[in-house]
């Protein structure tokens, strides 16, 4: 891929209009970000018919910086009040949250946002020079390859939680009875809706954690009293400098969110696992593992680098092959057939405009974003100076209009409100969240992703050893699952004493 | 001030005097509509839909605009029950796929087209059979005895279960004689790229899915689904099943839409006229072509003629296969 490709397409991103949609879709984007519920891609889908009268190039423009806008967005709430604005963001709130309490929200908020950046610009680099060769690599994954990944993302996570494995087990299994109600797409039958029309289209995930996090929390913080330290913390920028000097220690987790992030993005959904996956990784390669769910700059970082590195690498299938890597793409791959364009692999020769066009205002967009939302840093983290009485109305305000938002249905937000029980429950009994929360946004893709590959083999497991690519990730998560089986008797055969027992995370 | 009186008295006398002989004015819509799409959002069904909001916007076509949303829950019947509970309504459409027919046919969900209002069909959609370019088959006859000799060993991806490509793989495998690995995915384009990655053997994607793989020589058509060839230049070259088979496989996919049940007449009619102008524009007969989609505007009679008879080769088509609800 030539330079002067990239240079023609900084000249069009370049151009005053273009750059003044990029700042228009930013701040829409991370207003879009902030409320939970009106993703991406709802975000997306409204403004599509607006921009029937734009330019294709200027088009792409406008829907993509909305679309980094919530990706840097999606953290705000979720450090603030646990409340995650985008699916991606549930793992932000790990210890994003926990900080905001311990009067560093400013702190948090900065990491969130630089991380972001970070994995952002690894995966626009590699969009950038290797876009067609990384095309010919997601084509090879199908859905035995796409399992075995799904397979990776749980086996991060197994032995992590500390606690008691019974109740993991527990939550784990009740998500995915939850991620099973509604249309098995397979067969094509209603599962577990019991005649009840309402239970059709399932449970959705973002729904979930709106009230199991954000309502759950309230409720909780209503019974505890609720208490931010630091209500006094000086409204200034210093704090996001004050971060800088201490970010660059974690380049590891950089590195490492970066890369999980870049490969999970080129499949639907991919942000969401990536995220989880990156704070697992990060947290089991910490030297101090007992921190994390405890207000751990780190475990802002991974989440939100991998998480935005994923949301731009999803748009690597569409413009490449024309399949989306995010629901938030599929929106955009309609916008492209409506511009008069096709996607597929013939848009990098027959509109090279558009595609060099699209990958210079990743650049523009992400650096426009990311000085924007930093530049708000103690304003956001001012917002917890509100008085608890007047802002709690207001957040359940905005995650009912949130989880309405969704589908435009009024049941979600009676979901929302016994998902909130629920989570309120689960806290005061001490069974985990997060293993809930994965088996509900991954059981869905890994149960159609299994089910899919059994078909193709006629019921033979074999195919998940069989093929390369899948074998070699299959292997590497029985490694993952088998691993805390394995530390003790490794520490053993080393003579040193096994650790005390970790903390129970989030 | 009686002979301002006076004159608005007169005024209001003469202007009623001069609407009386005009009829009364004709329905339009006095809120937002609610444009309902019983599928996921990017799709076809979805595509087609948000290019008429816009384009209704873009040509200034109606007084208010329209809210398009997606609900998509159980194979669309989310959609159409919601519709369904509209009764009356003249602010609420729907546009439909095949899963107008198939989703009730195979899940039982009370819904039908007779629950609705037959508003106007934009277009049809056509399926082609579909196989990777580095296979050696370059005619359908080839693939598919192929297929005969390796029984259970060649894979049709396909979009969902029970609904257009896996009714079609049936009609290929009992006219036939053969037998297919049918494997679903969640959307059309995922399909394709399957096929580009040889995770499946064959498709029967519509064009507008397959169109930048072929472009770029990924992939390769064998035969169209219909009774005749598509007329455009890039497509013509593509014999029908008829002629490649000899077998009579049609199966076009209903791009239409509907009206909440006993949607008053006079706003039916506003639809109507409104979907005619959106059909006229140049960028939706550009959108047609380009997707190698039938045009097929129809209205009023003829259009529930066509739906009658779509409803009864479903019926047909699943009770052969073995879809029906049990």
């Amino acid at each position: 891929m030539g330079l002067e490709n990239l240079f023609l397409g900084f000249q069009i991103a370049f151009t005053p209009f273009n750059l003044f949609i990029a700042v228009l879709g930013i701040t829409l984007g991370t207003v879009i970000g902030v409320l939970p519920g009106l993703g991406g891609a709802n975000g997306v889908a409204i403004l599509l018919p607006l921009t029937f009268t734009m330019p294709p190039t200027s088009a792409i423009i406008l829907l993509t910086s909305i679309y980094w806008g919530a990706l840097f967005g999606g953290a705000i709430t979720s450090v603030l009040f646990n409340i995650p604005g985008e699916p991606w963001s549930v793992a932000t709130t790990f210890d994003g949250y926990p900080l905001a309490r311990q009067g560093q929200g400013g702190q948090a908020l900065t990491a969130a946002f630089t991380s972001s950046f970070v994995g952002a610009l690894f995966s626009i680099v590699l969009i950038t020079f290797f876009a067609p060769l990384l095309a010919e690599i997601a084509l090879k994954f199908g859905p035995p390859e796409f399992f075995a990944i799904q397979l990776l993302t749980f086996s991060s996570f197994v032995g992590l939680g500390g606690g008691n494995p019974l109740k993991s087990l527990v939550s784990i299994l009740l998500g995915f009875i939850l991620a099973t109600v509604g249309l098995d797409i397979v067969t094509g039958q209603l599962r577990l809706t019991f005649g009840f029309t309402d239970l059709m289209k399932g449970f959705d995930f973002i729904v979930a954690v709106i009230g199991l996090f954000g309502i759950g929390e309230i409720l909780l913080s209503v019974e505890e009293g609720l208490q931010f330290r630091g209500a006094t913390t000086r409204m200034n920028l210093r704090v996001v400098l004050d971060t800088w000097k201490i970010l660059p220690r974690y380049w590891r987790t950089f590195v490492r969110g970066s890369v999980i992030g870049f490969w999970m993005g080129f499949k639907p959904g991919g942000a969401t696992p990536a995220s989880f996956m990156s704070y697992a990784f990060a947290k089991r390669f910490s030297r101090h593992p007992e921190r994390f769910g405890k207000g751990e700059l780190e475990g802002i970082v991974a989440p939100e680098t991998a998480a935005h590195a994923a949301g731009v690498a999803a748009m690597l299938p569409m413009i490449t092959l024309g399949i989306p890597g995010s629901p938030t793409a599929a929106v955009m791959l309609g916008g492209l057939i409506i511009w008069g364009l096709q996607p597929g692999p013939m848009l990098f020769k027959e509109n090279p405009d558009f595609v060099w066009g699209l990958i210079a205002s990743m650049y523009t967009g992400n650096v426009i974003g990311v000085l924007m939302v930093l530049a708000f840093v103690p304003f956001f983290a001012a917002i917890l100076k509100i008085p608890f009485a007047i802002l709690t109305p207001l957040i359940v305000v905005v995650c009912a209009i949130g989880s309405y938002a969704v589908h435009n249905s009024m049941i979600d937000i009676w979901y929302m409100l016994v998902f909130g029980v629920i989570g309120y429950v689960f806290k005061k009994l001490d069974y985990p969240l997060a293993p809930l929360v994965l088996a509900l946004v991954l059981g869905d893709l890994a149960e159609n992703a299994l089910r899919q590959s059994l078909i193709m083999s006629q019921g033979s497991l074999a195919i998940f050893v069989t093929r390369p690519i899948a074998g070699v990730i299959t292997a590497l998560a029985v490694f993952f699952f088998a691993l805390p089986l394995l530390t003790p008797w490794w520490r053993r055969l080393r003579g040193v004493p096994s650790p005390p027992p970790v903390p129970r995370e989030t | 001030m009686r002979l301002i009186a006076r004159t608005a008295v007169f005024v209001a006398l003469a202007s009623w005097l001069l609407a009386a002989p005009t009829p009364a004015q004709a329905w339009e819509p006095t809120k937002p509509i609610e444009f309902v799409i019983p599928a996921g959002t990017g799709g076809g069904a979805d595509q087609m839909a948000r290019l008429i909001a816009g384009l209704a916007e873009k040509h200034k076509l109606t007084p208010r605009p329209f809210i398009v949303v997606n609900k998509s829950g159980g194979a669309g019947a989310e959609g159409f029950l919601h519709v369904k509970s509209k009764k009356g309504d003249a602010h609420t459409i729907i546009i439909t796929l095949s899963n107008l027919f198939t989703t009730p046919l195979h899940t039982g969900v009370p819904f039908g087209w007779r629950d609705l209002t037959p508003i106007a069909r934009m277009a049809l959609d056509q399926f082609i059979l579909w196989v990777n370019a580095e296979t050696p088959y370059k005619t359908a006859r080839e693939y598919l005895a192929a297929v005969k000799e390796k029984p259970t060993g060649m894979k049709m991806g396909g979009t969902g279960s029970a609904q257009e490509d896996q009714i079609i793989t049936i009609q290929l495998e009992q006219a036939l004689g053969l037998k297919f690995i049918y494997v679903p995915f969640k959307g059309g384009g995922e399909v394709c790229v399957n096929l580009v990655g040889k995770h499946v053997d064959s498709t029967v994607n519509n064009p507008i899915e397959c169109v930048s793989h072929w472009k770029a020589g990924r992939v390769r058509p064998l035969a169209v689904f219909d009774g005749a060839r598509i007329p455009d230049a890039d497509w013509k070259e593509i014999p029908t099943v008829k002629e490649a088979l000899g077998l009579d496989i049609q199966y076009n996919m209903l791009r239409g839409i509907f009206g909440a049940p006993d949607m008053p007449k006079d706003a039916v009619e506003w639809y109507v006229g409104f979907l005619k102008k959106v059909y006229d524009t140049p960028e939706f007969k550009e959108y047609l072509s380009r997707g190698a989609l039938k045009p097929a505007f129809a209205t009023g009679a003829e259009y529930v003629k066509w739906v009658e008879g779509a409803e009864q080769l479903h019926r047909e088509l699943m009770a052969k296969g073995g879809l029906l609800k049990k």
